[in-house]
């Protein structure tokens, strides 16, 4: 359908079929079921309501009862919460009538259903609140056309509508009549200060559930004569299955079979499709069918197989060689340059130039991959966590060879996604197994699965130089040495692009069998620090005070009219200067170490002071204060928790995170080995935002990338030691064998 | 297989199960009670905690043969109506991002606070040092422990 389509008057049986399109083709539907008579008290059991069941944002049941669809997966981002809240606030309902259900994967009626790259919010914001407001009019023309008014006398407030005699009717009353009339296609929008429901605190839609351990996630997921899957894939990156012998593992109570898959994964990479989505494509894998998980596990560890390599097996030792190589090269591409980088460095008193090294990080998200499939003649359907379930269904439509029509996603909440479910080759297994056993089945991965068979968070390197002439700095030059790829989209004009006249950004990477891909702020994660850890350090060199230096360089900034720079100078410092207010800085208690950082990523702002204590002469992070500027905050509770999140991840990350490779094995299997970031090691994290009324932007990821950068200067404050390596936790340990030596 | 004689959540429940099952997917897979989460599988992790016997234990690493004579309860049988003081707790901090964790967070909480219902700070960082929260949601898990011990006193 074209979006020209909301001129036309909708009879009432289309508008049904079809509900209408709203502008940015954002579909609007209305319940006409009356499950309850009038005069019945409203159920609370919200979920048990006989709504009429049609595919779309809003229906509403006869007593005032809303349910909400939220378009969007669910990984811990909070938009289940927020985009419904954004919808509530232009409809004007009482948040407590509203019920909010996981809409199934529809691409005819709703737009990116994903979640990835924080915009979830900024790109529903405008769709979201015209669907409410369209919806809201049609309320109000019905309730007119009743009472036989100008719809302009009429008022519409929490779920009534009133007129100017004083008389009310319930959204309920006139939902029947608001279906069967027109459309409108010009409605005004709510002033950010008659908002009751935006900026306000919503708790999180599921908690009733996620607190009392109802069915949410996707390991949670159960269907008639569903089976359960385990994969065992080659144990190094670049191996292949040679041979194997499943006779103990058939032996296993409750495993029902064995088999082998990757002919159909193969034929599809063949033809030069999805091909970075597949992990250890290049091999068959041996898969155990059971009744039961702990079947399938054990199933799984009594399979003999023979792998064979397929190449030579990577060792990070190796890896990190190539990454200094091609520091130390001059093939790169260049992603932007401005003014002339030699001449400013040839001319300089003094080339500050500094080289950060980060690990492969796995994503670990805490519940494990997992799909549930059935593959029958007539339909796939597919059920489970996947930020991208569009993406899941092509390519399972094109791996099978079924028509796009016949493929179901449906979506559960997601126990973590960090950018690892983004790559649905969990789906792809699924659907190739429950195509071979003719059953419904869901594929579910041990931690070691998923550990050690992951697409990880590349290891990266980058080189900053600065040039410094009469005390400023004049040039600017950074290289980034990847894997598999580099730094994506808008990045390279990300600060201190357009802050600094001569300014270049080059990049180069190599191909691995480690399979690599986006973790939570792809590349900005650890860019950040580097870039911040670089500017502390020029700013020392300079005498320059940390905070000053960046308001001074975003001045150069402000009056750009570059488009590629989508950071804002004004903004950035008015974040950079809350951050130092609310976390006073310079004005640190005696003992305490304080280090700044500042980043924009994701269109959000945000800068961070980090608070370093010593303990025993180790530095402990006890405190962080965040100022965030994400516009207009649609849901503060979910708006604090993501930026708590992002701090404490990226401290976590920075910190302690590390995988490496001998022989194309991964270095770690587990949490015994493996360190994330608990309780007893996090700081308190204080969330302040700027106030504006500026279209809202995401959370999920910007928190995270200035983190690492703040704890480094606040580290170097305390030590009087640089870091320049992830994680630091090995750098200050190091640091403290030299001190003891 | 061998039946296995369980008390849970106050309920006899009788299961087949080869002896080794771990109660974890006892209860997951045989008993379709799935507040009890996956997690690691090997301790670390802590979100399959369940209490046998009023005390907190990682379910993935005991065996349902040695189950029988122990008195399990579960995030689904922590209180009849979702009400336990961490319940409300953890609604009024609001702390789930994903929530994935947060049943094995509050069945570790639920036993700790039993055993220490006034608890410093440093206590309760400690006593939840065992479960990770991937999301990090740290802050709001120990202020909502903080604020179960103050309606608990």
């Amino acid at each position: 359908m074209s979006t020209t389509e909301n001129k036309l008057t909708f009879s009432r049986r289309n508008f049904l079929r079809t509900s209408a399109i709203a502008s940015g083709g954002i579909m609007i539907g209305f319940n006409l079921f009356t499950a309850c008579k009038p005069n019945v008290k409203p159920s609370i059991d919200v979920e048990n309501l006989n709504f009429n069941d049609f595919n779309a944002f809003i229906k509403i049941a006869d007593n005032g009862y809303v349910t909400i669809y939220s378009p969007n997966p669910e990984i811990g981002q909070g938009v289940k919460t927020s985009m419904p809240m954004i919808i509530a606030e232009e409809l004007d309902v009482d948040w407590d009538k509203v019920h909010v259900a996981q809409a199934p994967l529809n691409t005819k009626e709703y737009k990116r259903q994903l979640a990835g790259g924080s915009q979830s919010i900024r790109f529903g914001w405008d769709a979201l609140r015209q669907t409410g407001a369209t919806t809201k009019q049609m309320l109000v023309n019905a309730a007119a056309a009743k009472w036989g008014v100008d719809a302009s006398t009429c008022k519409a407030s929490k779920g009534e509508i009133t007129n100017a005699k004083g008389e009310t009717l319930g959204y309920g009353d006139v939902v029947k009549e608001a279906a069967a009339l027109e459309v409108p296609e010009n409605v005004t929008l709510k002033k950010p200060s008659e908002f009751t429901i935006i900026g306000t605190d919503a708790v999180n839609v599921d908690l009733k559930k996620i607190v009392t351990g109802k069915p949410l996630f996707g390991l949670d997921y159960k269907a008639e004569g569903m089976l359960y899957a385990s994969v065992l894939r080659p144990p190094a990156f670049g191996q292949k299955l040679k041979s194997f012998d499943a006779s103990e593992a058939k032996k296993v109570n409750g495993v029902i079979d064995v088999i082998t898959i990757g002919e159909k994964a193969r034929k599809f990479l063949d033809a030069g499709k999805f091909n970075w989505t597949f992990i250890m494509s290049n091999t068959d894998k041996v898969v155990v069918i059971a009744e039961n998980t702990w079947a399938a596990f054990k199933g799984k560890k009594a399979i003999k197989a023979v792998w064979e390599d397929a190449g030579e097996l990577e060792n990070t030792d190796a890896q990190n060689k190539i990454l200094n190589e091609i520091l130390e090269g001059k093939d790169f591409d260049t992603r932007r340059e401005d003014g002339d980088v030699k001449k400013a460095f040839t001319e300089a008193d003094k080339v500050i130039e500094k080289t950060y090294h980060s690990p492969f990080l796995p994503h670990n998200c805490l519940e494990p991959m997992n799909f549930y499939a059935n593959v029958t003649p007539e339909k796939v359907h597919l059920a489970g966590p996947v930020q991208t379930p569009e993406y899941a269904a092509l390519a399972v439509s094109d791996m099978l060879d079924r028509d796009i029509n016949q493929i179901q996603v449906d979506m559960t909440r997601m126990g973590g996604g960090f950018g690892r479910r983004l790559y649905g080759d969990f789906v792809y297994e699924a659907a190739e197994i429950s195509n071979a056993i003719k059953k419904p089945v869901k594929v579910v991965s041990s931690r070691e699965d998923d550990m050690t068979t992951g697409i990880y968070r590349p290891a990266i390197k980058y080189r900053i130089a600065a040039s410094i002439k009469n005390g400023e700095i004049t040039g600017y030059h950074l290289k980034e040495a990847a894997i598999n790829s580099n730094m994506y989209g808008l990045i390279p004009h990300f600060f201190p692009a357009g802050c600094i006249s001569n300014y270049k950004v080059s990049t180069k990477n190599y191909k691995s069998d480690v399979t690599t891909g986006a973790w939570r702020a792809p590349y900005t994660n650890f860019l950040a620090f580097a870039e911040q850890a670089f500017f502390d350090e020029v700013a020392q060199d300079l005498g320059k005070d940390a905070v000053q230096l960046r308001l001074e360089l975003l001045e150069n900034v402000k009056n750009t009219t570059d488009k590629k720079i989508e950071y804002s100078g004004k903004r950035m410092q008015d974040t950079i200067k809350l951050a130092a207010e609310k976390g006073s800085w310079g004005k640190a208690k005696e003992g305490v170490y304080q280090g700044f950082s500042a980043y924009y990523s994701h269109n959000t702002h945000v800068a961070e002071v980090a608070e370093v204590e010593l303990k025993d002469g180790f530095p402990v992070v006890t405190k962080v204060i965040a100022a965030v500027d994400c516009g207009i905050v649609v849901n503060p509770t979910g708006a604090i928790n993501q930026i708590q999140g992002g701090v404490l991840d990226g401290i976590g990350h920075a910190m302690y995170g590390d995988l490496s490779f001998k022989d194309g094995k991964p270095s770690n299997k587990n949490f015994d080995t493996y360190r994330l970031i608990r309780m007893n090691e996090t700081p308190q994290v204080e969330v302040h935002f700027v106030e504006n009324e500026l279209s809202p932007t995401g959370l999920g990821e910007p928190g995270l990338p200035p983190a690492g950068g703040a704890v480094a200067n606040a580290i170097h404050k305390a030590l009087g030691k640089r870091l320049y390596n992830q994680p630091f936790d090995q750098e200050l340990k190091t640091n403290s064998e030299k001190l003891k030596g | 297989m061998p039946t296995y004689n369980l008390k849970i959540n106050g309920k006899s429940v009788a299961v087949n199960a080869d002896e080794d099952t771990p109660l974890l997917w006892v209860l997951r897979d045989e008993l379709n009670m799935v507040g009890t989460k996956f997690g690691c599988g090997i301790s670390q992790c802590g979100a399959c905690t369940v209490h046998a016997d009023g005390a907190a234990i990682r379910s993935c690493q005991l065996q349902v043969s040695m189950a029988e004579d122990l008195n399990i309860t579960t995030i689904e049988g922590l209180s009849e109506k979702g009400d336990h003081p961490l319940q409300q707790a953890w609604k009024e901090v609001d702390v789930p991002q994903c929530g994935y964790c947060q049943a094995g967070q509050i069945m570790t909480a639920a036993s700790f606070l039993k055993e220490n219902p006034n608890p410093t700070t440093q206590e309760i960082r400690e006593a939840m040092n065992g479960n990770l929260c991937r999301c990090a949601s740290y802050n709001r898990i120990e202020k909502a422990v903080a604020i179960a011990a103050e309606k608990m006193s």
